[in-house]
């Protein structure tokens, strides 16, 4: 885990989910620069997810007894957010697809702290 | 639009259906790990709440499958399931608050959904609100004007 990128994750996404938010408020499909968004968020989040990895390959641990498996699970679900809001958005032109990619963005974040919290010790919820 | 809603082939995933879908889609994925994890770990904790959580799972699961399905058979399940939702959390929600005892560890329903922003109080409304929409004959209402984007 590396904080920096844990709070990177975590600006970035909620910052998107505002921003996509907004257009979904004024009533406007996804465009191209939330794409571009999105797609900065998703390079943390893979950036973070790889710096685990390799953190977890050379036998750094999770707080916590069985924690592992819960911090994989999170850790291979934050990249997947937005990847699956931005697919369901391609075929929902309209300020719904907005909506979708926002809550993507925002789950995003939460899961990112999650990752963070399982990984200081606190896995089990 | 190409998707043009009959009653044999109700989408009920169009618009803000797709919010739905991804919201209890994510409910039932968390719901469910979350129990899978706690009753294979620490079953003998607080089995009530564990179990809750497993039931919560399969309502959120059924209710992600009838909105992605659609058609009219669909749109009732997911509105009993949805019902049951509401009565769940009303239920789980008024019980933690009252005999906070009775649940030593958290579900999803404890303190009306609380710990996940009331989303597990708003979905359920939401749910049968949409479901209901979806009743009418021309298909799911729905606010959107594709021509109106860009202004």
């Amino acid at each position: 885990m590396f904080t920096p990128l844990t709070v990177t994750v975590v600006v970035t996404g909620l910052l998107l989910a505002v921003w996509c938010g907004y257009a979904s408020f004024r009533d406007q499909p996804v465009k191209d620069w939330h794409y571009g968004g999105a797609a900065l968020v998703e390079v943390f989040a893979l950036a973070q997810a790889v710096v685990s990895t390799v953190a977890l390959a050379g036998g750094d641990r999770p707080a916590g007894e069985g924690s592992t498996v819960v911090f994989v699970c999170y850790l291979v679900a934050v990249p997947l957010c937005l990847p699956l809001t931005v697919v369901v958005s391609f075929t929902e032109r309209n300020r719904w697809g907005s909506a979708t990619v926002a809550v993507g963005a925002a789950v995003a974040a939460v899961l990112e702290l999650r990752l963070a919290d399982v990984w200081a010790g606190a896995a089990g919820v | 639009m190409s998707e043009t809603a009959t009653t044999a082939g109700l989408d009920l995933k169009r618009g803000p259906g797709r919010l739905l879908v991804l919201l209890y889609g994510i409910f039932a994925v968390g719901a469910a790990s979350r129990s899978i994890y706690q009753l294979s770990t620490r079953f003998d904790e607080a089995p009530v709440a564990y179990l809750l959580s497993a039931v919560a799972a399969v309502v959120y699961a059924v209710i992600t499958f009838c909105l992605a399905r659609g058609g009219e058979r669909a749109r009732r399940v997911g509105l009993v399931c949805c019902a049951v939702e509401l009565v769940g959390v009303l239920t789980v929600g008024t019980w933690s608050l009252v005999d906070p005892g009775a649940f030593p560890d958290a579900t999803v329903w404890s303190d009306y959904g609380l710990g996940y922003v009331l989303l597990p109080l708003i979905l359920p409304l939401t749910g049968l609100r949409w479901l209901r929409g979806a009743a009418a004959p021309t298909g799911p209402r729905t606010t959107t004007h594709p021509d109106r984007q860009g202004q």
